[in-house]
């Protein structure tokens, strides 16, 4: 055998056994059958003998990385469980979810009786279609004003302009608890509760994205918009075909971010909205929980659909929302 | 495009960065802005190009007012030292982006980009992205994206200082080429007196927002109005030796006294600098006719010939030596003046008697 091959085969047995100790820990915290001191076991074989034919892991280093990975993983299976306790109840019968101790697989996999049950009970459909009404009109919104608003205060001098945008930043040590009650009575003396307008008028501007951008936009160099001014190019032009793609990544992150927060916002259609048909899938949920009792299975399968477009969403943008979520960290 | 500036003055609050500029650019030439760091030049850059309103004055291009017209109407180009090209865009789009904004039908676009392109020799990248380009290249393409939409007058704001020195030298010989086969007037704006020098048709010196000479290339080394033109070019810098004159005696600070003809054209009691460019000495390892005795400190070797570092009294020197001398250090050389690269300046003012 290669060395080439022994150290792929070792990553191989590292990587196996990394799962093995995995699936061991969660049927160790499960408590339900025999099988975890035996996959422990072959877990710990598996890393041995994967760290003794890879020899990149066979220094000191490599302890202190099998020592981060044990960590990472316990990690992961403290963030994941829940997730995974959601889907695998999703399939249970209520006679087995409300066994005690409870069971870590569902009897029948193939059990999605919750799902239509749950569905039939409530109308997701309708709540599905509304937040997908109010997180896209207000991201597209939320974005337009927040290219704008970003554009003039990085861009153009006009007086108070320093002024004005601190006073906006403070507005963000504001908490949204105090605002609601404002935004309240303002939805309501412009008749608008009730209606889809109350989730989305709130939520058309952000401070926060807004300064996230103005910075982004400030640190584009001024040489290239006097070049395309002395071209003839106006400021309309400039912002849309030169600031625009240029802040893609930046925007991205901020789309990104603001429609996870709209997708999953909560409190603030529970306050305004009374009507079933106008009901947003989180709330729908909650209140489903209470029209269905003690249910846990029809809610857990209700769950499962409505975190569905968040995960694909995270799934296929998870580079963008990291990297965003840094970049804001650091440069405010 | 002749281009005049009248009394242009520019003012940031009460720091005075421009200062009553007449300066004149003619059809067709190069012209270089020159100073230290922070002596306006760019500033005025910024004014022509109508970046910056200016404070007072007048700019006039063919005679034409335009000192209130926005930058679009004025009918330039601008190139940055940063490149400033769009990011996102290709070598081509970059190119073709102000004839965009100009409405300019698809086809002719790309035509004229890419003779730009021809001309500034990247028609072969057209399709990479700045970002894929070494700094002369992006360098390049800026220039034709400044040319494309063939402006009057070309302004060019340090292109050359992100460029590593070969590179550098390159590149001003191509903006020398492109500005000779399109003949666009064109402004230099460089702190590099070097660059400068072997660019330009003329040169405008400035210091603290004033003009300190305006002329043709050479005459700014040759014919220094003040010291600081004098000290500002030249490399090795121009020696300068403190003392006072009586009659046609020239007397140091440190007491060596010999003739100097044009002494006599300094005022009584003045203090003076006599400032001597480094091969404007004849130096000698025998005693002549000499005028002055200097100690060799060092001697460097140049290549094709060699300098030596002097003790004048207090002073400092450095000259051009020819090999036949066999100089070294701690030898005594003799030196004489020539007729040209020697001048007399007034300690205080800067001004020059002769």
């Amino acid at each position: 055998m290669t060395k080439q091959n022994k150290k792929r085969l070792g990553t191989l047995l590292y990587i196996s056994g990394l799962a093995a100790l995995f699936l061991g820990l969660v049927f160790l915290l499960a408590k339900n059958s025999g099988l975890y001191p035996m996959l422990l076991i072959t877990s710990a074989l598996l890393i041995a003998s994967g760290l003794y034919l890879n020899h990149s892991y066979q220094t000191k280093l490599g302890t202190f990385k099998l020592f981060q990975h044990v960590l990472l993983i316990l990690g992961a299976v403290v963030m994941v469980f829940p997730f995974y306790w959601m889907i695998a109840s999703a399939f249970k019968t209520s006679a087995e979810m409300n066994i005690f101790p409870p069971t870590m697989l569902p009897n029948n996999w193939f059990n999605y009786d919750n799902f239509v049950i749950a569905f039939k009970t409530a109308p997701f459909a309708r709540y599905f279609i509304n937040s997908v009404i109010t997180c896209l009109s207000s991201v597209a919104i939320t974005t337009l004003t927040t290219i704008l608003a970003s554009f003039a205060f990085s861009r153009f001098n006009f007086p108070g302009k320093e002024i004005i945008f601190s006073l906006l930043l403070s507005m963000m040590m504001v908490p949204f608890e105090i605002l609601v009650i404002t935004n309240y009575t303002t939805i309501v003396k412009l008749s608008i509760n009730d209606t889809l307008w109350a989730l989305v008028l709130p939520f058309t501007s952000s401070i926060f994205y807004t300064y996230i951008l103005r910075n982004f936009f400030q640190s584009i160099p001024d040489g290239l918009y006097w070049s395309a001014r002395v071209d003839g190019c106006s400021n309309w032009r400039y912002l849309w075909k030169v600031m625009v793609p240029i802040a893609k990544p930046s925007l991205s992150t901020i789309v990104l971010l603001n429609a996870m927060a709209s997708w999953n916002s909560f409190m603030w259609p529970m306050l305004v909205i009374k009507q079933d048909t106008n009901r947003t899938l989180p709330f729908g949920l909650y209140t489903f929980t209470t029209e269905v009792g003690a249910n846990n299975e029809l809610l857990m399968a209700a769950s499962s659909v409505v975190v569905l477009p968040m995960i694909i969403l995270f799934l296929f943008a998870r580079k963008q929302i990291v990297g965003g979520v840094a970049r804001g960290g650091i440069k405010g | 495009m002749q281009v005049e500036m009248l009394g242009l003055s520019k003012h940031f609050g009460s720091t005075k960065a421009v200062n009553e500029l007449n300066l004149t650019l003619y059809d067709g030439e190069l012209m270089c802005l020159l100073g230290p760091s922070g002596c306006g030049k760019s500033t005025v850059l910024n004014m022509l190009a109508g970046i910056l309103p200016v404070t007072s004055g007048t700019i006039l291009f063919d005679g034409e007012d335009v000192t209130k017209y926005p930058p679009e109407e004025r009918g330039i180009g601008l190139v940055f030292q940063n490149y400033a090209l769009y990011p996102h865009m290709t070598v081509l789009g970059n190119i073709c982006f102000p004839l965009e904004i100009q409405n300019v039908p698809k086809d002719e676009r790309i035509k004229r980009a890419t003779e730009m392109a021809e001309l500034v020799h990247m028609e072969e990248y057209l399709n990479r992205k700045p970002k894929q380009l070494s700094g002369g290249q992006q360098q390049r393409v800026a220039i034709a994206r400044a040319l494309v939409k063939r402006p009057r007058l070309l302004l060019l704001d340090e292109p050359l200082s992100n460029l590593d020195a070969r590179l550098r030298l390159e590149m001003r010989e191509e903006i020398r080429r492109i500005q000779r086969k399109t003949e666009v007037t064109t402004v230099f704006v460089t702190h590099d007196q070097e660059e400068a020098m072997s660019i330009s048709d003329h040169v405008a010196l400035m210091k603290d927002g004033y003009l300190q000479q305006h002329d043709e290339t050479q005459n700014l080394y040759n014919d220094p109005d003040n010291q600081f033109v004098a000290d500002f070019l030249g490399n090795p810098p121009i020696n300068n030796i403190p003392g006072h004159a009586e009659g046609k005696l020239f007397i140091s600070n440190d007491g060596n006294s010999f003739i100097y003809e044009d002494m006599e054209k300094v005022p009584v009691g003045k203090k003076i600098n006599l400032s001597v460019r480094a091969e404007s000495f004849i130096v000698s390892s025998e005693k002549q006719d000499s005028t002055m005795e200097a100690k060799v400190l060092s001697v460097y070797q140049l290549g094709k010939e060699e300098m030596a570092l002097l003790q004048f009294g207090g002073v400092e020197m450095r000259a051009y030596i020819s090999f036949d001398h066999h100089l070294k250090a701690g030898d005594t050389a003799h030196l004489k003046l020539r007729n040209r690269g020697v001048f007399i300046f007034d300690l205080e003012s800067g001004r020059r008697y002769a």
